[in-house]
């Protein structure tokens, strides 16, 4: 469900399987314990592994950059769908400017 | 126009039957050959459909959940999801992209007009204090 790997001051988040409200709950407990724990400069958000999210996908990018404003870092997401992008279109999560 | 096929399901609304509902729509539509596209999009409505029950219509008190599912001659497919929750005050406004009642619980606010985008039409029924009645239709195997 996700990964963490942490190298250079940067906390990439492997997530994988589907995400949805139950999956999304988990994925942000780890995630935020992680990024508390070694405060890193940028949180990278991998969607690579991703099968299936539906717009709770949104509400966790959201949420993981409000945390990393809190923490003083940046949120980078990155290897998304093109079904995954089309749910982060509507949401109008491009103008945080962290789609890569 | 004639129905073809149909199914009825009933869980409770535990956040993991938001996997399940989703697969078992899918299995359901299945012998209609679906492309990719059309299978990810139907599944995406459901998950909607049904995590509103669960985080909205329930407010997470435990409740059943009740979907049914209807295969028309044509290839149209109707995916009713209902519960016995509070209900909608105002639906219009509850359709609005962003517009959520649950900000802190990281709800984008995007549930209706996800559905509205991936489904041809969305029917939402709604009795404040008696629940909610979502209807997805979407039509399956014409997308060359």
């Amino acid at each position: 469900m996700v990964e963490t790997e942490y190298k250079n001051n940067v906390l990439t988040a492997y997530l994988s399987g589907e995400i949805d409200h139950d999956s999304a709950a988990k994925i942000r407990t780890s995630v935020d314990a992680a990024a508390q724990t070694l405060n890193p400069r940028l949180l990278c958000l991998d969607f690579k592994g991703v099968s299936f999210m539906d717009s709770s996908g949104v509400g966790l990018v959201m949420g993981r950059y409000r945390q990393m404003k809190l923490l003083g870092g940046g949120l980078q997401v990155k290897n998304y769908s093109d079904g995954i992008y089309r749910i982060f279109a509507m949401s109008g999560l491009e103008s945080l400017g962290v789609l890569r | 126009m004639k129905t073809v096929n149909e199914m009825k399901l009933s869980f409770p609304s535990k956040s993991c039957n938001e996997a399940f509902a989703r697969s078992a729509v899918a299995a359901f539509v299945m012998n209609l050959d679906p492309t990719v596209s059309e299978l990810s999009d139907l599944k995406t409505a459901v998950s909607e459909a049904v995590t509103n029950c669960i985080v909205h219509g329930y407010r997470r008190q435990s409740g059943e959940i009740f979907l049914t599912g209807k295969i028309f001659e044509n290839g149209k497919v109707s995916v009713k999801i209902r519960d016995k929750g509070c209900g909608i005050e105002n639906v219009e406004q509850a359709m609005q992209p962003l517009f959520t009642t649950a900000a802190d619980e990281e709800r984008a606010g995007l549930g209706f007009a996800v559905m509205q985008s991936f489904c041809d039409a969305v029917r939402v029924r709604s009795t404040p204090g008696k629940g909610t009645a979502v209807t997805l239709e979407k039509l399956i195997g014409t997308d060359e």
